[in-house]
């Protein structure tokens, strides 16, 4: 494995003041590298950083400190107007929120076909229509629907535009923010199967973040568990599953309702309660359970853990 | 015996839209029924109809929509006289779906939250509004529940939640402050949209165990879109089948997960992972939905349906009830007398057994 990471997130940090009293420490301290054509699974409560991260990367957010590097080149420092839209066509974000960022007064033809506008990266009108067709059906929705605007459709289409307007672009990252949490099962797989096949001609990288556990499982090669800021432990899909070690990472797990009416009326997950475990991120270091596999944890909690 | 209590019944539901691109048929006479206390679920394909069906019910549907045919009949009790009162929503004019209905009686999660909140609003301004304006109560009152309401729906530090707007939240905390405007008033009836899509699993169990709680205690009926099957299992009583604008299954959640009849719900079952997939390739139902923009013949599942009778392609099919039940009802020729013995797949029906021996 000579290969270079796509991505290279170091010691990110991103907080944000919310009045004079009050900074959220959105994302605080976290690293993890991503390699071409990789999918990295990104999961963890509500609130706990996982869109911020995204959105620091694709430089929506200036990062308060850490560096990024993408492709080789630093992105987590100043940068010009140019350079921010050079970045973003070499990657792209798919949003959790599709309707908040789908501009309500164009016509799905131009939102799909935005970024071609903005790259001229067609020779006439019929070759990015055409696109911008073939991307609506590998979506699984009708050319027919290029006409129409986006609030004239339900939650899952709307979401699959959003899918479309970033896969036409050919990046070389996707950060897929909850990208087919609105899609039935049935869209999910097909949309899921899609990017995985896109991957393995194009060989993009994916930073894949969902709630859906059995679905970052399934798409992910590893996976971050991350918990107010703070990965706590890391490693490959297999190792998170088959060998959670962070109490949290396993409370997540128990959580995962089961679609078995009769088990799942009577299950009851275990919760976590980092005050009640004395568990303080800002001490703990990482430390290894494999060469791909590690936990935030201080030498007594992974003695504990590990026991 | 029977003292179950109809709150919300939608009879043979008609609407469409009107789009560059023609007339869009998009509800193609949907039925439904809430019992009191009770939770249905609404699962279906992305583009069936869920969340315009549940829209029609709150009376806010799109500008170019239209309600051609059906009703929506809600029974309450009168708070002061005690009469049982009847109406039927598609007929009654927007002053009184406001003053009675929307929010106080009836109240919705919605699927994408940041569309519902006002961005320009602090959110505990918006959980405040709605009691205010119904109950008339003060100020302080209401300040103290939002905060209690806050609270309630797991977000930390409420207090200080209160004076910021939602643009500095994350999803999943948006959805909760839609959620706790729902709970404000004390609604009869709540309908969820994907309420907890961008939810974390931990989150989601606490929300869906939060409802449970309230129904238990103020009787509460739900309806829950979702597509998540996982949470259908765990809260549903009542399960309906969605495709293509129509119901084409309803039945208990037992008769649903481990006797489902229509061969789309077949195909929604097998394309549910699991967390022992490791197969190369999901399973995906074959082909795309009908384009309602067009006229729809026989049975709208027919061209996707490796088990399609002649007859799917002419004739649409009436809801056939399932023998020896009485709340198993099945759109599909399959279930004639007469037409020939089908089975579901082998794949799905050794999948189902392994559910059933997991339930033992
Ligand atoms: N612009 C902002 N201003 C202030 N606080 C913010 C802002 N954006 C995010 N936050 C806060 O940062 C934290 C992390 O938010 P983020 O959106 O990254 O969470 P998330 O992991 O994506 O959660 P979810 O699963 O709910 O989408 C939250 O506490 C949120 O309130
Ligand atoms: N304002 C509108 N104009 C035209 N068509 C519309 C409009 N609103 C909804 N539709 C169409 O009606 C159909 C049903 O939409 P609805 O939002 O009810 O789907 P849904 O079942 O909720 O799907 P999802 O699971 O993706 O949210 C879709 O095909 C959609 O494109
Ligand atoms: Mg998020
Ligand atoms: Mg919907």
């Amino acid at each position: 494995m000579a290969q270079e990471p796509i991505l290279v997130v170091k010691d990110l940090k991103q907080y944000f003041k919310v009045s004079r009293s009050f900074t959220v420490k959105a994302v605080d301290g976290i690293s993890f590298d991503i390699m071409p054509g990789e999918t990295y699974g990104l999961v963890g409560e509500s609130g706990s950083g996982k869109s911020t991260t995204g959105r620091s990367i694709i430089r929506l957010y200036k990062p308060t400190a850490g560096q990024i590097t993408f492709n080789g080149k630093d992105i987590s420092g100043k940068m010009s107007k140019e350079s921010i839209k050079e970045l973003r066509t070499h990657m792209q974000m798919i949003f959790q929120d599709p309707m908040a960022c789908l501009n309500p007064r164009k016509k799905v033809v131009d939102i799909i076909g935005e970024g071609l506008d903005i790259h001229h990266a067609y020779s006439s009108m019929e070759e990015r229509n055409e696109k911008v067709y073939q991307m609506l059906e590998l979506v699984g929705l009708s050319r027919e629907f290029a006409t129409r605007y986006p609030h004239q459709f339900s939650g899952g289409q709307r979401q699959r535009i959003g899918i479309a307007r970033a896969l036409i672009m050919n990046p070389d990252l996707i950060i897929a923010d909850e990208a087919i949490s609105a899609l039935d099962v049935s869209i999910q797989a097909q949309v899921v199967n899609l990017m995985k096949k896109i991957q393995k001609e194009m060989g993009v990288a994916i930073l894949f973040i969902a709630h859906d556990l059995s679905m970052v499982k399934y798409i992910s090669d590893r996976i971050g568990v991350l918990h107010l800021g703070h990965l706590v432990e890391a490693g490959t899909s297999d190792e998170i599953f088959a060998n959670p070690i962070h109490p949290y990472t396993k409370s997540l797990l128990s959580a995962i309702p089961h679609p078995n009416p009769r088990v799942e009326k009577t299950r009851k997950s275990f919760t976590y309660d980092k005050k009640a475990e004395g568990i303080d991120y800002t001490v703990g270091t990482q430390h290894f359970v494999s060469d791909t596999h590690y936990v935030l944890a201080t030498d007594e909690e992974f003695e504990k853990w590990t026991k | 015996m029977d003292t179950r209590k109809k709150i919300l019944e939608v009879k043979d539901l008609k609407i469409s839209f009107k789009t560059d691109g023609g007339t869009v048929k998009a509800i193609r006479g949907v039925n439904l029924a809430l019992h009191q206390g009770e939770t249905i679920a609404i699962v279906g394909e992305s583009g069936s109809g869920k969340s315009v069906t549940t829209k029609a019910i709150m009376g806010i549907l799109a500008g170019n929509g239209s309600i051609d045919g059906g009703q929506i009949l809600y029974r309450w009790t009168d708070e002061n006289s005690g009469e049982e009162k009847e109406v039927d929503l598609v007929k009654v004019d927007e002053s009184f779906m406001q003053k009675e209905i929307r929010g106080r009686k009836i109240a919705m999660v919605f699927q994408d939250p940041m569309t519902s909140l006002n961005p320009t609003m602090t959110i505990g301004n918006q959980i405040m509004e709605p009691m205010i304006h119904h109950y008339g109560i003060s100020k302080d009152e209401a300040y103290k529940k939002a905060v209690e309401l806050l609270d309630l729906v797991g977000i930390t530090d409420p207090e200080r939640r209160m004076p910021t707007y939602p643009h500095q939240h994350s999803g999943g905390m948006r959805q909760r402050v839609v959620i706790a405007i729902a709970l404000a008033c004390d609604p009869y009836v709540m309908i969820c949209d994907e309420p907890t899509t961008a939810l974390d699993v931990t989150i989601q169990a606490k929300f869906l165990e939060l409802v449970q709680d309230i129904q238990k205690k103020k009787n509460l009926s739900v309806i829950y879109i979702t597509h998540d099957l996982g949470v259908v299992a765990k809260v549903a009583d009542y399960v309906n089948v969605m495709y293509a604008g129509k119901i084409v299954e309803t039945g208990t959640i037992d008769e649903i997960f481990y006797d489902p009849r229509h061969p789309y719900t077949w195909g929604l079952l097998s394309a549910m992972p699991d967390l022992d997939t490791d197969d190369d390739e999901l399973y995906t139902i074959p082909g795309t939905p009908p384009n309602l923009a067009h006229e729809v013949k026989g049975d709208a599942f027919a061209p996707r349906n490796q088990f399609a009778l002649n007859i799917d392609l002419r004739v649409e099919p009436p809801m056939f009830d399932v023998e020896g039940s009485e709340t198993h009802k099945v759109a599909s020729w399959l279930m004639h007398p007469k037409a020939p013995k089908i089975e579901m797949p082998k794949e799905l029906k050794h999948r189902l057994e392994k559910m059933k021996e997991a339930a033992k």
